[in-house]
């Protein structure tokens, strides 16, 4: 699925800055796109505006062509799944029924799961690593657990595109490693990724191009390699980083710097 | 299994608090007379007995306490808060304001369809208050602010009720008091009608948004992902949650506990899929009321017992076993 914005504005009540304030972009299938900026720069409203749920003052959102508007919340869920940043379940659910409300959106009011829906759920718990947990209360989870546990309910909708929001920030490195590879296997497959991290490294080692957000304007875009320079990095975060390339594949890594090390060669 | 096991348990226990309720009474019956009563055969005397005199008020047990505990877990799943109860958006103050001024301006004597009506009314003007609170907010409905105003429309009908108390007689003070811990007795068939025309609607409609209730109980953002029209099932759920309410109140007064303690009972045995959840409540709740009426009719007989009062004491040392059981499992 193709998605696209233009001139994405953005004004939240009472609120003096923009939280979004002209920001184009346009990721076309297939593609892992990540979006990497300070606090506060927009990336979460990002997300949302181009989900349709927070009202666009000026611009555009289409995904395939059509403005996000004109999709139903049912239609755009039977195409689209999301991670959000948090929820809080309030009440007992099993991993398996959490998981299950991924068929939500392809199922009418009284309609009950077949076998179809059933295979997606396990397909989905098994990708995202979750299949021992299945009859576990969601409630006594831990972070990264849960958060594996909401991933596997994107993947049951057998969406065209998938959109998260920093869904690796409770994860150690194993599940990181191994939700990223997912996310770009999936995309070499075909599906859009669009991932909100704060992860420089993960954006620059698993990312086809990346959106830098600064105060909800666009402070560059494109391929890592061109995106994560130390003069652009350190102006946005506005603190000092070093940014080596010796990777062979030229992959950058980032390091931000400790007051000591400031002013030594890079 | 289990929630197949459950279901059959409280189907049983239901039909079990009807034919109880039936069969006792100031004139014992047997179970033998109490079934053929019923069925249309035995005594005529019996037959007036269980059919006009038993059966209405059992039914309407039946209406109210199943309405009451689905509208429990309703709110319960939309306010996010397990705390919340039918009567938390201020439906049981509003009630209460209309009952009490039909009792103390002594006009419950010009029709037994005065007092219902002004109960009915009064919850009607809660309600349309705190959703035009919430409402008004934004052109979406935030149920932090719809709880807030519940509650404080509620703490204002309290003191509505204590100023009008003040200033009447003792026996009123006495029916109102009476009235609003909730009763079943003097039940007509025609009670039983005016809730059913309203109860099994508003029940059907409540379980086919079992799914949506699903996704909203994990965040309204969330739902949205999830394909649900959040702003459509919130007003609906809500809507008709209030309006089960609004009529359980009108014509049984306010039976506390059955919409809070129930609904967390079925919770804790077989979890919160509104799918079975919603379901399992009605029944669990109109089998805890029917038998909590027959306790109120017979503990202290000839004197009735309120029914609110019943169901605190029998469902709150209820609960508190559950709950702990559920803690150390």
């Amino acid at each position: 699925m193709r998605i696209e914005g233009r001139g994405i504005r953005v004004r939240y009540a009472g609120a003096k800055r923009l939280p979004l304030d002209g920001v184009d972009l346009d990721v076309p299938d297939g593609e892992l796109y990540a979006v990497v900026g300070p606090n506060g720069s927009g990336k979460s409203t990002l997300l949302k505006a181009l989900l349709g749920v927070v009202p666009l003052e000026s611009g555009t959102v289409t995904l395939d062509g059509r403005a996000v508007g004109d999709w139903s919340r049912s239609e755009l869920a039977r195409h689209v799944g999301v991670v959000a940043q948090s929820e809080s379940v309030s009440f007992p659910l099993t991993v398996r029924e959490m998981v299950g409300m991924g068929r939500y959106p392809h199922l009418g009011a009284l309609q009950a799961e077949g076998p179809r829906d059933r295979d997606a759920v396990d397909q989905a718990l098994e990708q995202a690593d979750v299949t021992d947990l299945d009859a576990r209360d969601v409630t006594t989870l831990s972070g990264g657990e849960l958060q594996r546990v909401r991933i596997a309910r994107a993947l049951a909708q057998e969406p065209r595109a998938l959109l998260l929001d920093e869904p690796t920030s409770s994860l150690d490195v194993r599940h990181e490693m191994a939700i990223l590879e997912l996310l770009r296997a999936w995309a070499d497959e075909g599906m859009t990724v669009l991932v909100v991290t704060h992860g420089l490294n993960l954006a620059a080692r698993f990312a086809d191009r990346v959106l830098l957000l600064s105060r909800g304007s666009v402070a560059a875009q494109g391929p890592p390699a061109k995106v994560f320079t130390a003069e652009v990095l350190e102006a946005v975060y506005r603190w000092p980083v070093a940014v080596h390339s010796d990777d062979r594949e030229g992959v950058p890594t980032i390091r931000a710097l400790r007051a000591g090390e400031v002013g030594r060669p890079r | 299994m289990k929630r197949t096991a459950l279901a059959v348990v409280l189907v049983a226990l239901l039909a079990v608090a009807v034919l109880l309720g039936v069969r006792f009474g100031s004139v014992p019956l047997s179970t033998g007379e109490a079934l053929r009563a019923l069925t249309g055969g035995g005594e005529a005397t019996h037959r007036t007995i269980v059919l006009e005199l038993r059966l209405p008020r059992v039914l309407l047990g039946v209406l109210v306490g199943g309405g009451l505990a689905l509208a429990g877990a309703t709110f319960q799943a939309i306010l996010r808060n397990p705390l919340a109860e039918p009567y938390i958006l201020g439906i049981s103050g509003g009630a209460s304001v209309g009952a009490v001024l039909v009792l103390t301006l002594g006009l419950a004597g010009s029709g037994s369809w005065v007092l219902p009506l002004a109960a009915f009314a009064g919850a009607l003007l809660a309600i349309g208050l705190v959703f035009r609170v919430a409402i008004a907010s934004g052109r979406s409905m935030d149920v932090r602010v719809l709880l807030l105003a519940g509650v404080v429309v509620g703490a204002f009908f309290s003191a509505c009720i204590a100023f009008i108390l003040s200033v009447s007689e003792a026996r009123t003070i006495q029916s109102a008091v009476l009235w609003i811990m909730g009763s079943l007795a003097g039940t007509s068939w025609r009670d039983v009608t005016l809730a059913a025309v309203y109860s099994l609607p508003a029940a059907a409609v409540l379980l086919t948004l079992a799914r949506p209730l699903n996704a909203l109980a994990i965040g309204e953002e969330t739902a949205q992902y999830l394909g649900t029209d959040v702003e459509r099932v919130k007003r609906i759920a809500l809507a008709v949650a209030a309006l089960l309410t609004a009529a359980g109140v009108a014509v049984a007064g306010v039976i506390g506990f059955v919409g809070l303690v129930v609904p967390h009972a079925i919770r804790l045995l077989v979890g919160s899929d509104h799918r079975v959840l919603l379901p399992l409540s009605f029944l669990a709740g109109a089998a805890f009321l029917t038998l909590a009426d027959l306790l109120a009719r017979l503990a202290l007989a000839p004197t009735e017992i309120p029914i609110g009062v019943i169901t605190a004491f029998v469902g709150v040392p209820f609960f508190l076993l559950l709950l702990r059981r559920s803690m150390t499992r």
